[in-house]
């Protein structure tokens, strides 16, 4: 023992001759520096792939995993697909309502309800004298018996409206603003002014009800985000679990690859991978889910917007939305399976 | 090539495996370690391996000393050593070609290198004929050379053999011995643990015995 201590010392002194006793420290520093020292000279002559295609290859890899494994493997992603389905269906159904509210919004009509006294004759020389107005693009004058001929068509409406003796309907102006006056500061100033107009008994602006279609729209948006968030919170749970059974399923051949020299990075790869393609599947059969369900929908949606005399078509997921949402699938499976891993690959260890 | 400075292992539970181990084996070097189960043999490859860490002293491998590695730098320190396990500790859901492509396949070597290297590490033990057999159906000598070829495809300059020959009848177990002694004599430093004393004898080779934790005999030192 005496004898091997001796034979160190003297070997470093010939190595390094300014300190003849190397203390701990100053050792390691050398050893630091010398990068002639065998393993790294063995682990730098060696060819090593380039990064991105171990990536690649890894890819690939852990797609055939799952693909030997269909049933599992579509089960996982089937759940992940109906967690995603509903959100971003609720989301698909809302952006179609809103594009129906934009086009309303610039159909800013506002009624002129004039009073009890004022003849046809009179209706028609306001409505001339109305049109002069720089904000008016046209003016629609609705006489009592028009009136009252359109509340007849409506059934129920008839009889009722024949115990009356005498039409109780007024004239009406339904005044149609400019584009660039419908702003609501414009639109504001302009009923201020018919108000002013002796003729006129009340202004209603035809707008109170696009405003209450948004806000509730508003509402639903902030609901299906919440909706979207608690469920999207589901895919990295969904994915962790699987990818927790995986590494349990693994545990042997994480621990020899470790004491064969595997990186953590290297172990980890597969799992992240996996994750991943879990994620997309799951975005590709929620995809498959809301297009299928879209398709069954258009029919009936189509009949009713006949019956409303719209032409509102039922709009498919587009393009940017579909990508986001593989995207965002994608992602979430990554982030689920970077959970798992970081907290269990770490528990295994070779003894 | 692998150095121990005083080194002691004592585990959380309070048992302590080695005290005071101090040896040198230099580069080229071939020993056994012997002594009966418990001594601490596997404790000290385990040290050398990186799987349990020091309680005092110092060792030094490849040049390297072991407790400035941190946890990040242990997978490139595994690179340089090559490990060969009595249980053998093959992947038994891969081919033979792919157990022994591992360590390979972990440092990110080309494919066709990759091929090339498996398939001599294969030949030199023998079983180039079996690469695409699963190590279930091949005879617990056969899954050792395995083991074997795994340990030295990345030609690392260390190699730890743990109780290589346990289970192995007395020719198979002079074989592997012999195929140890060929890669010893390409200059590769080589620590065999084993309890099989007669092996030992007709080896001929350097002896560290340990008992209780403690190095009580170390023929190198003997003889000088």
């Amino acid at each position: 023992m005496i004898k091997n201590r001796e034979r160190r010392n003297s070997n470093s002194e010939r190595r390094n001759t300014r300190t003849p006793i190397p203390d701990k420290d100053q050792r390691s520093l050398r050893e630091r520096r010398s990068n002639s020292s065998a393993t790294t000279q063995f682990i730098k002559k060696t060819p090593v792939l380039p990064w991105a295609l171990r990536h690649l290859q890894v890819f690939f890899y852990t797609l055939g995993q799952i693909c030997r494994q269909p049933f599992a493997s579509l089960m996982t992603a089937a759940v992940i697909g109906i967690a995603l389905a509903l959100p971003t269906g609720f989301y698909v159904l809302l952006k179609n309502v809103q594009q129906v509210s934009s086009t309303m919004d610039d159909v800013t009509q506002i009624s002129l309800f004039l009073k009890k006294e004022v003849g046809e004759k009179q209706a028609l020389q306001l409505s001339n004298r109305l049109q002069k107005m720089q904000e008016i693009e046209s003016i629609q004058h609705i006489s009592p018996q028009e009136a009252l001929d359109e509340f007849r068509q409506y059934a129920g409406f008839s009889t009722a409206l024949k115990v009356l003796d005498e039409n109780p309907l007024p004239s009406v102006l339904v005044i149609n603003p400019i584009d660039r006056f419908a702003t609501p500061e414009a639109i504001g100033s302009l009923l201020e002014q018919l108000e002013t107009v002796s003729e006129v008994e009340i202004v209603r602006l035809d707008m109170q009800w696009i405003k209450r279609l948004n806000a509730l729209l508003e509402t639903s948006q902030r609901g299906v985000l919440i909706l979207a968030t608690l469920l999207a919170m589901s895919v990295p749970l969904i994915v962790g679990n699987t990818i927790r059974l995986a590494i349990n399923n693994r545990r042997d051949e994480i621990e020899i690859t470790k004491l064969i020299g595997a990186t953590d990075a290297f172990i980890r790869r597969p799992f992240l991978y996996s994750g991943l393609w879990y994620g997309l599947l799951g975005g590709i059969i929620a995809w498959l889910l809301i297009t299928v369900s879209l398709k069954l929908l258009s029919a009936p949606v189509e009949r009713l917007s006949l019956l409303y005399d719209s032409t509102f078509i039922l709009h498919a997921l587009d393009f940017t939305t579909s990508f986001k949402l593989l995207l965002i699938s994608a992602l979430l499976g990554w982030l689920g399976s970077w959970l798992a891993v970081s907290r269990h690959l770490r528990e295994i260890e070779p003894s | 090539m692998i150095q121990f400075d005083n080194v002691s292992k004592r585990y959380a539970s309070g048992h302590v495996a080695l005290e005071n181990i101090s040896f040198q084996l230099d580069v080229g070097e071939m020993a056994f370690l012997t002594g009966h189960s418990g001594a601490g043999k596997s404790t000290l490859m385990k040290l050398i391996a990186l799987i349990e860490r020091t309680s005092g002293g110092q060792i030094v491998i490849n040049n390297k000393n072991l407790s400035r590695i941190s946890r990040r730098g242990i997978a490139h320190h595994r690179r340089g050593i090559g490990v060969i396990f009595q249980n053998h500790k093959l992947l038994y859901d891969r081919t033979v070609f792919d157990n022994v492509a591992l360590p390979l396949i972990v440092a990110g070597h080309h494919q066709h290198d990759i091929a090339s290297r498996v398939r001599a590490a294969l030949d030199k033990v023998g079983l180039l004929r079996h690469e695409k057999l699963y190590p279930i159906t091949l005879s617990g000598g056969e899954q050792q050379r395995v083991g074997i070829a795994r340990a030295v495809v990345h030609k690392p300059p260390v190699i730890l053999a743990d109780e290589p020959t346990g289970n192995l009848d007395p020719d198979l177990s002079k074989e592997i011995m012999k195929l140890f002694q060929q890669f010893n004599q390409v200059g590769v430093t080589m620590l065999i643990a084993t309890h099989d004393l007669d092996l030992v004898k007709q080896m001929k080779q350097r002896v560290l015995t340990l008992e209780h934790g403690k190095l009580i005999y170390n023929s190198q030192v003997a003889e000088e």
